[in-house]
């Protein structure tokens, strides 16, 4: 469950963000939608505390994040390509995050396994630098690693943008399946209105920085998402 | 078409975040143009002079001439450390209508202006002036002079050419040292031989016209090449090289620190801002050289202190200076990881106290100088672990800049700030400082004993002073990651 209670960030005189409640239980799949500058980056930042909010707090399995780094154990997270690592190879970056989340060698290999399908051949074994991948193949390598050592949180920031399209359909069904036995609570922020309401059961659209509507995604909820943003 | 080219060019100089940020910084480099412009200067005028008094017997000219191969391979080998053909920034340009050829003219006319052709004028053009002056014929002056700048111009120009190309580099290196070497042994006298060709150049004014004709060659054939380079997938294209990882497993012994230990190995090895500053442990270990085998400095005790914390802890003050900078680029990631900070900063401890250890023990040969030396060494090691490490940690709490790994390390400033200037003084003044009077005040051996003892009390307090620094890292979080967001 992630508490949030009479949140805002401001920069002087401007509100970048204003969210008086919001709770997300466990298990639950939540998308986050909005225009650029709506503030869902600014959320996820302060969710993981890179950012200090200006008034409230989130709590993240009973742990408030700007009091205490347990949430750090249990959560992962890939927010853009400043999450890599770019002097190490893939295979380096999984063995640096498995190190730090209690995994052996052996952990990562297995866990990396599953994901064969995902990496499409374009990450292990390629003796590339991280900084020499495109940025799509960064992108998987990143969403990847957020996933490791059993996180209870994933968060992923526009984890869609600059894939091709047979890795979007691969990881709408991995995020899917990480939701499956409602164990692992999945946030993710998108512009693509139909993957996010395909993956997420739950939208929250941010605009300026205020929550203006929290759907229970349905079948019309693509239309109704469409519909606000046609203006 | 030129003026619009130009004008970007100014723009791009000006409206660099870089300069609007680090004024000081920009006076400093501009301050230190001017130091090389004036050194040089002086050179060109007072050298014909300084020749005649040295050598009265001798012509100036020919004997500078002799001088003259050292000075143009000296010229290539600087070149080829330094100096790169700016194309990236012409990518915006390709697909204006703007013909290729005038892009590639332009390229090629604005790396003639370059800090590296201007410089030498300083030098050739007073000592011509003083030449004529002094009632040399003026036209195989001028001839000579144009010679001069004609062959800088084709340095510039082959240096593009031979650019990454370890062959032609080797090749350099071999004729410099091959050239000393038989004249040294009076085998063959390579340089004078070549100083003859340029005194031919003066008694016949005319054959400047071969110089000029090498230049336009080189010019053409710059051209031709970087004509059909001019592609997204040849020239500006950025090469990828095929990783080739070295096996860390040593570092496991290290426990939880081995992770960080790793990355930091790695970084070091893989990125250009790091690789070259490798250069300077090279530097720092010799530094001792300088004043050992000088007699002059021998009197004076508190140079030892100075040898022995600099040659111990070159690679301590040159990395640890720009800690936590160096992750910079991926801190939001590392914030948001699951580890204690104090391990962080453990393993950036560990890693400079190995290095001041093994700096030490590189550089015992010095005992030749003498033992007091090496004791004063030893004292500046544990000096360096106990009490230099955490100084530098704590400075990096202060630390606000972005690296950008990528870039070369020699005057690179980038992620410096005051912090790095003034961290010098507590690491290197205040031990010299307290054994200066200690030494004055007791005797060398209670001033050495002191220096130790000192480092001894910080490791000592190890863990409260990781404590408490860690504390002040953990207090700056937020303003560093924002900081290290900034692009420069």
């Amino acid at each position: 469950m992630i508490q949030t209670t009479q949140l805002s960030k401001k920069y002087g005189k401007a509100e970048v963000l204003h969210i008086a409640s919001l709770e997300i239980p466990t298990g639950q799949s939540f998308g986050l939608v909005g225009n650029n500058g709506a503030g869902k980056t600014t959320y996820f930042n302060i969710l993981l505390d890179l950012i200090r909010p200006t008034t409230g707090a989130i709590v993240n399995h009973d742990i408030q994040v700007n009091e205490s780094e347990e949430w750090k154990s249990f959560t992962g997270s890939f927010i853009d390509e400043s999450f890599l690592i770019g002097y190490l190879t893939p295979e380096e970056y999984f063995e640096f995050i498995g190190d730090l989340r209690g995994m052996n060698k052996a952990d990562v290999k297995n866990f990396l396994s599953q994901f064969d399908e995902f990496f499409n051949g374009e990450i292990i074994g390629k003796k590339k630098y991280l900084r020499d991948l495109s940025k799509g193949n960064q992108k998987k390598a990143g969403i990847v690693a957020a996933m490791m050592g059993n996180p209870q949180v994933v968060i992923l920031d526009e984890p869609f943008a600059n894939l091709d399209p047979t890795t979007q359909i691969r990881l709408k069904t991995i995020i899917k399946e990480l939701t499956e036995n409602r164990k692992v609570t999945v946030l993710i922020s998108s512009h693509d209105l139909t993957h996010v309401t395909e993956v997420c059961e739950r939208i929250v659209v941010l605009d300026n920085g205020n929550v203006v509507k929290d759907i229970v995604t349905s079948a019309e909820t693509l239309k109704e998402l469409e519909s606000y943003f046609a203006v | 078409m030129i003026t619009n080219f130009l004008n970007l060019e100014w723009k791009q100089y000006f409206r660099s975040a870089n300069w609007q940020k680090s004024v000081f910084l920009n006076i400093f480099l501009v301050l230190f143009g001017l130091y090389f412009a004036v050194c040089f200067l002086l050179i060109g005028i007072g050298g014909y002079f300084i020749l005649k008094e040295q050598f009265p017997e001798q012509d100036p000219l020919v004997l500078a001439n002799s001088f003259l191969l050292y000075a143009i391979l000296g010229d290539l080998i600087f070149r080829y450390l330094m100096q790169k053909l700016p194309v990236m920034n012409i990518k915006p340009l390709l697909t204006l209508s703007i013909k290729k050829s005038k892009i590639v003219h332009f390229i090629l006319i604005k790396s003639s202006f370059s800090f590296f052709n201007i410089m030498g004028l300083f030098f050739y053009i007073p000592f011509a002036v003083v030449l004529m002056v002094e009632g040399y014929e003026v036209s195989g002056v001028l001839g000579w002079l144009f010679t001069m700048i004609f062959l800088i111009q084709s340095a510039n120009f082959l240096n593009f050419l031979i650019n990454k190309n370890t062959i032609a580099f080797g090749t350099l290196i071999a004729i410099l040292l091959g050239g000393y070497l038989v004249q040294y042994f009076e085998f063959f006298d390579l340089p004078g031989f070549i100083g003859t060709g340029f005194d031919f150049v003066y008694q016949n004014p005319t054959t400047v016209v071969v110089f000029a004709g090498f230049l336009a060659i080189l010019y053409i054939v710059n051209y031709k090449q970087l004509r059909n380079e001019v592609y997204l997938d040849a020239l500006i294209s950025e090469k990828t090289k095929e990783v080739t990882a070295s096996d860390l497993s040593f570092t496991e012994k290290l426990g939880d620190l081995a992770p960080f230990i790793k990355n930091d190995l790695r970084l070091m090895w893989r990125n250009k801002r790091t690789k070259s500053g490798i250069w300077m442990l090279a530097l720092g270990l010799g530094y001792g050289l300088i004043f050992y085998t000088n007699p002059m400095y021998a009197e004076i005790d508190v140079l030892m202190v100075l040898v022995g914390i600099f040659s111990t802890g070159t690679f301590l003050i040159n990395f640890g200076q720009f800690i936590p900078a160096w992750d910079s680029s991926y801190y939001k990631m590392l914030m948001s990881q699951n580890f204690k900070y104090e391990r962080y900063l453990k393993s950036k401890f560990t890693i400079m106290s190995i290095s001041v250890v093994l700096l030490f023990l590189l550089g015992i040969p010095y005992v030749y100088f003498g033992w007091e030396i090496l004791a004063v060494h030893f004292a500046a090691m544990i000096y360096n672990i106990g009490v230099n490490t955490h100084v530098i940690l704590y400075g990096g709490t202060f630390n606000r800049k972005k690296i950008n790994l990528d870039e070369k390390a020699a005057f690179n400033f980038q992620g410096t700030g005051a912090v790095q200037w003034l961290i010098g003084f507590p690491l290197m003044f205040l031990p010299m400082g307290i054994f200066g009077l200690i030494n004055w005040l007791v005797s060398f051996e209670i001033a050495t004993i002191t220096i130790a003892v000192l480092g001894f009390i910080g490791v000592a307090l190890h863990k409260k002073l990781m404590a408490s620094i860690t504390k002040k890292y953990i207090k700056n979080k937020y303003v560093m990651i924002h900081a290290f967001n900034q692009e420069n």
